[in-house]
């Protein structure tokens, strides 16, 4: 039981910067959030899963009774479907992120985390990006299953590479959101519906399945001007799918990519700051 | 210079319901190289106290030193000097013991290379080598605590938290992390561990802290809170009812008990009790003793003090905690059958 004899101090704090230590105490944590996928199999069928029944559910069963305006024929559908479909599978992002965060806090690593000299950042920063480059898989096994139903995108490579951009940008926007909630209930059971219920109201505001001019004309510039909104917009003019608009002269219809841009930024802008304040000063038990 | 130091500690916590004031002023001092114990029932403000001195938690009024640096102000250094292994084993449940070490090695900002040396002399030392990449899903409870300590090593902290480490255990168990915790003690490592075992403190502690209701209610060795509760006691229960008040005559004798007051007899459970000072060669007297007068011995133990016990001499009154008064004085009660 001789121990100890080769000291392995840790490097002095002073030797790294804050922002290198925190770019490398995420880069650990986010290789931990990937370690764990694929060790619960469960959870990865569910990911995948749920988003392809959407596709086939709304393709095919709502498909036909939603006309898109100015776009006639049975195909135009599933084109505008495909990218409500992305924006709504990125958005519901919120939900790993508050489950994995509230099971932390419940099992007490958090606690261990803040004991340790790592960047106060680290932890959520870590999940987020993991997370991130989870969803970028769950996108590629979506958009295999679009190209099935007969979506295609018109513009270029480039431009629908700009839109998985935008969209894996809005899922690190809404992870943080949920990293906010899962900090805030602790118990993961609580934290799966309180990252969850709120969504389904806002996606289904929004012009994710049905074109906004067949929604009453009061709800129009609410489902127009949501977050959600603004992302399938951009990415419907990237991917050069129809995408008609209620009043298409105002700035959502204008600058799709330029609003979705503008939320994004507002949500991290908000939620990136409470989250880590929320960190720092969780109790625990 | 003492490795932590505490003065004052006020931590309220408050909620819609009600206000619960979780440390009333507590004081410490624990000079480098040796362990305190912190010795109290649930609720009395341990872990309270373990996250203000690991920096968890800053207190509403008092100040806390680990090793000259300031828990608030300098945060930052004192993580970086202290290790904290928990009640609630906090280690990631799906990531194999290698992986969790070598992660928490990186998070204390060792190069990855040297995270994984670190790691395998660990899990050396804690005897999970073979056990090393297996999921901790499937560990046992013993095994999760053992790496949970071993995480704390990582950086060859300079004081050592430990919060309730063998809560749980079985005993054989129990016993490994003790060992563990002897061995970290060995090599100079100073330790504040909390407790709800009077006997975890004796093994393990050169001085002890009790407290209740969030103050330290009385210091001292394991031994002068002994004797404060009056040592070890033997009972004897003895097969008929007739024999009880001979039995005491004889033992008060046998055992050279100057203060009657220290006995007691039970008619009804036919139940002696009496210190025993020489602990268990006072119990072969006993023996002894009875056998040669012919009086049947239907049971017979080694009582040693519990918290319960220390909690009755110092404050009046039992611990607010139901179980654990209970299940200690059962445990205790087995071991010292002879």
């Amino acid at each position: 039981m001789s121990t100890d004899v080769t000291p392995t101090r840790p490097a002095e704090a002073g030797q790294q910067s804050p922002f290198a230590r925190a770019v490398s105490d995420a880069g650990i944590l986010a290789w931990r959030t990937l370690k764990r996928i694929p060790r619960t199999p469960d959870m990865l069928i569910y990911a995948t899963i749920q988003p392809i029944m959407f596709v086939l559910l709304f393709a095919y069963v709502f498909g036909n009774a939603i006309p898109i305006p100015g776009f006639p024929g049975a195909r135009a559908y599933r084109e505008f479907l495909m990218s409500g479909i992305f924006a709504q599978t990125m958005a519901f992002a919120v939900a790993s992120a508050s489950v994995g965060l509230a099971d932390d806090m419940s099992k007490g690593l958090i606690d261990r985390f803040r004991s340790l000299p790592m960047a106060r950042s680290g932890v959520i920063a870590g999940r987020v990006i993991g997370d991130v480059v989870f969803n970028a898989f769950v996108m590629l096994v979506m958009v295999i299953c679009g190209f099935i139903v007969g979506w295609r995108w018109h513009n270029g490579f480039g431009q629908a590479m700009a839109a998985f951009a935008i969209l894996l940008l809005f899922a690190f926007a809404m992870l943080w959101v949920g990293a906010l909630i899962g900090l805030s209930v602790g118990s993961p059971e609580v934290a799966a519906s309180a990252g969850l219920i709120w969504l389904f109201p806002l996606t289904f505001l929004s012009n994710a399945f049905v074109p906004t001019p067949n929604l009453p004309s009061a709800l129009q510039p609410v489902a127009e001007w949501n977050p959600i909104s603004s992302i399938v917009a951009a990415c419907r003019h990237l991917f050069g799918n129809p995408s008609p608009f209620a009043s298409p002269d105002g700035f959502p219809a204008q600058h799709p990519v330029w609003l979705s841009l503008i939320w994004c930024a507002v949500i991290i802008g908000v939620f990136a700051p409470l989250a880590v304040r929320k960190y720092r000063r969780t109790t625990g038990h | 210079m003492a490795a932590v130091e505490a003065t004052g500690l006020v931590k309220t916590f408050r909620s819609r319901k009600n206000t619960v004031k979780a440390l009333d002023g507590i004081d410490l001092e624990v000079p480098e190289g040796t362990v305190l114990g912190l010795l109290g029932p649930n609720g009395a403000g341990k872990t309270t106290t373990v996250r203000v001195l690991t920096t968890l938690m800053a207190p509403d009024a008092g100040s806390a030193r680990v090793l000259g640096h300031d828990v608030v102000k300098e945060a930052d250094t004192v993580r970086q000097l202290v290790g904290l292994s928990g009640q609630y084993a906090a280690v990631d449940e799906l990531l194999t013991g290698r992986e969790n070490l070598w992660m928490f090695g990186r998070l204390y900002r060792l190069s990855s290379q040297q995270a994984k040396q670190r790691a395998d002399e660990l899990l050396e030392i804690f005897d999970l080598t073979d056990a090393a990449d297996r999921i901790l899903k499937t560990y046992s409870g013993g095994m999760r605590r053992r790496l949970d300590l071993a995480g704390s090593l990582i950086a060859h902290p300079k004081v050592l938290f430990l919060d309730e480490p063998t809560t749980g255990l079985d005993p054989r168990s129990r016993l490994d992390l003790w060992q563990i915790i002897r061995d970290r003690v060995r090599e100079g490592v100073t330790i504040l561990l909390t407790t709800q075992y009077l006997e975890e403190a004796d093994e393990l502690a050169d001085s002890i802290a009790v407290v209740d209701h969030g103050s330290v209610i009385a210091r001292g060795t394991a031994d002068e809170l002994k004797a404060k509760v009056g040592g070890e006691r033997i009972e004897v229960v003895v097969h008929e009812p007739g024999d009880t008040t001979r039995a005491l005559e004889l033992l008060t004798t046998a055992l050279a008990v100057t203060d009657p007051e220290a006995t007691s007899l039970d008619e009804h459970s036919k139940r002696v009790t009496l210190p025993a000072p020489g602990g268990s060669a006072a119990l072969v007297e006993v023996i002894r003793t009875l056998d040669a007068n012919g009086i049947r011995i239907a049971d017979i133990g080694l009582r040693r003090p519990t918290l319960d016990d220390v909690f009755l001499s110092l404050t009046g009154h039992a611990t607010d905690n139901p179980d654990t008064g209970a299940d200690e004085s059962a445990s205790a009660a087995a071991k010292g059958r002879a």
